[in-house]
């Protein structure tokens, strides 16, 4: 059974169709990047498959269960979360809290109204973990408004890591990060591979041809090729729509 | 992995300990009112105390919803009204036990939180400020219409609530310890909620509801949740209002008042629990001293409200936090 499967998804605004029949199949346990020029429909998507956005019409199905009509929670429960190209974080909480959050919503129940949420150990310490795994555990202590850029898309990632997932939706990791910060990021995000199911929108084209199992290239809502990084690579189509623009600009 | 450095256990926010400990002394303050009014020879001030406490309890309520989950409630009087009224309408049945009547009128007040809340939490912004404006009025007016207690013109008490079979609430002294005790409990109460795994969803979802959303929480029943609980202590609020008055009017769930608990909120330093107290005891305070100077207090009170709002966002609390960080 797929993992994650997309049949016929489209969605406007207005005039503009800002996914356009769209359908693809995730296998469990593959990177699958999506990638494609600003403004094609990228973030969208991502909001469709986490339940932000209903799709106007075709049909979502995770572990083969339909979730088009499912709310973000809901399919959180299901093992579907996502981190966000803008970080979402929230700010006057620590780092550790807003992880222990996230572990909290799947541990339990949060009905609980006397005893002091602090000095839950076993919700700490699984955050504490999750956070290890994002490269983010000596900061558990702060206040996420003192976190730097970097810091604030590695709590993304410890987020959705302590929601327990089992498909991750990856908007941007990297946006905005850069050198080392990035290196070290992309060797996390390896060193997970198999562990989940992963949809990574990127743009860092150095990570997505690295990670990535397979490569879908979006354009105007369009999927116009989807392949193994290296068919993408040599792929005339995707050159003229995409990379070449893309190398183009680095030139 | 790499060994963690932190410990797991407990992470506590640093800022509420100074807090509980500000309303420990406050409420040693207010211990002290009556022995101190009785030697100052003008007794009858006890029962202007007893007032400033129970709106300090409609206050903490209130701080609950607006202070840790960002939502305005501009209809809380009505719970006040359920209160008052719960105490009015038992009472002339018969039923003249205090927790009774507490009872009646948390029950009423849940209903009705349940059902306009639900209704409210389907906007945002301004629209629940007004929706909620809205249903309080429907109260308000309800209350306006009952003929038999009076309508308009209210209702007077034959006598207070009684505790188990006990008229000791006759007595001003004791009306105001009983009080007194029920705001510290409901304060222990709060600060417990807001502590807790509830507390900190209702906080999380105020910073950010998109990001709870995607961790895995649907706002909407935690919200509820927090708005039921904030409607039934503002109600227990309403029923010492009614002892402490002897008398039940529907002025009492007027739009006015539900301005004037969000004033007491804001004055106070949102989202601090002990602000809401002392914002309470400032504004009703003002009101007491500014009316006896002049006729224009509303003016006066206004203005400073104004100051307080532009050099001190976090109200009483925030400028008592300031301080105590200059003296270190």
């Amino acid at each position: 059974m797929s993992r994650l499967e997309m049949t016929h998804l489209d969605k406007s605004f207005g005039a503009l169709k800002v996914t356009d029949d769209v359908s693809l199949t995730i296998e469990p346990g593959e990177i699958h990047a999506i990638i494609g020029p600003n403004g094609a429909g990228k973030t969208t998507l991502v909001a469709q498959l986490s339940g932000q956005l209903a799709p106007d019409s075709g049909r979502i199905t995770l572990d083969g269960r339909d979730i088009t009509r499912a709310t973000m929670p809901e399919r959180v429960h299901l093992g579907l979360a996502r981190s966000f190209q803008i970080t979402q974080v929230l700010p006057s909480f620590t780092v550790l809290e807003n992880v222990a959050l996230s572990v909290q919503a799947r541990e339990g129940s949060s009905f609980r109204f006397f005893a002091p949420v602090a000095g839950e150990t076993a919700l700490n310490t699984a955050a504490l973990k999750a956070l290890a795994e994002a490269g983010l555990d000596e900061r558990a202590d702060l206040p996420a408004s003192a976190l730097s850029h970097g810091e604030h898309r590695r709590l993304e990632l410890a987020m959705a890591l302590a929601t327990d997932p089992r498909t991750l939706l990856l908007d941007e990791p990297l946006a905005g990060v850069g050198g080392e910060d990035a290196d070290a990021f992309i060797t996390r995000l390896m060193g997970m591979k198999g562990r989940f199911t992963m949809l990574l929108i990127e743009h860092d084209m150095d990570a997505v041809f690295r990670l990535a199992d397979r490569v879908s290239v979006l354009v105007y809502g369009r999927i116009i090729a989807t392949g193994t990084p290296e068919e993408i690579r040599s792929d005339p189509q995707v050159r003229a729509a995409y990379l070449g623009e893309e190398e183009e600009a680095e030139a | 992995m790499a060994e963690t450095t932190v410990s797991a256990a407990p992470h506590r926010t640093p800022a509420i300990a100074p807090r509980v400990k500000a309303a420990a002394v406050l409420f040693v303050l207010f211990a002290l009112v009556p022995p101190v009014v009785t030697a100052l020879g003008d007794p009858f001030l006890v029962l202007v105390a007893t007032r400033i406490l129970a709106y300090a309890i409609a206050a903490l309520a209130l701080d609950l919803i607006l202070g840790y989950g960002a939502m305005v409630s501009f209809g809380h009087a009505a719970y006040l009204g359920f209160g008052t009224y719960a105490v009015a309408i038992l009472s002339s049945y018969g039923v003249n036990d205090l927790f009774l009547q507490m009872l009646g009128a948390i029950l009423v007040s849940a209903v009705f939180a349940f059902v306009t809340g639900a209704i409210s939490l389907r906007t945002r912004g301004v629209y629940f400020i007004m929706i909620t404006l809205a249903f309080g009025q429907m109260a308000f007016f309800f209350f306006i219409s009952l003929s038999a207690y009076g309508g308009d013109d209210g209702y007077g008490l034959s006598n207070r609530s009684t505790i188990f079979g006990s008229d000791m609430l006759e007595n001003d002294v004791t009306l105001f310890y009983v009080t007194l005790a029920l705001l510290i409990a409901l304060f222990a109460l709060c600060h417990r909620i807001v502590s807790s795994r509830f507390g900190r969803v209702l906080t999380g979802i105020r910073e950010n509801a998109t990001r709870m959303e995607a961790i895995g929480y649907a706002p909407f029943r935690y919200q509820l949740t927090a708005f039921v609980i904030s409607g039934c202590m503002t109600s227990v609020a309403g029923v010492l209002l009614a002892n402490q008055a002897e008398f039940v009017s529907p002025a009492f769930m007027s739009w006015h008042r539900s301005g004037e608990l969000i004033v007491m909120v804001v004055l106070g330093g949102i989202g601090t629990l002990t602000g809401a107290i002392g914002g309470a005891v400032a504004a009703l305070l003002l009101e007491e001293f500014l009316g006896m100077v002049t006729d224009h207090w509303q003016l006066w009170f206004g203005l400073f409200l104004v100051l307080m709002v532009l050099f001190s966002p976090r109200g009483i609390t925030g400028l008592v936090e300031q301080i105590g960080r200059r003296k270190r």
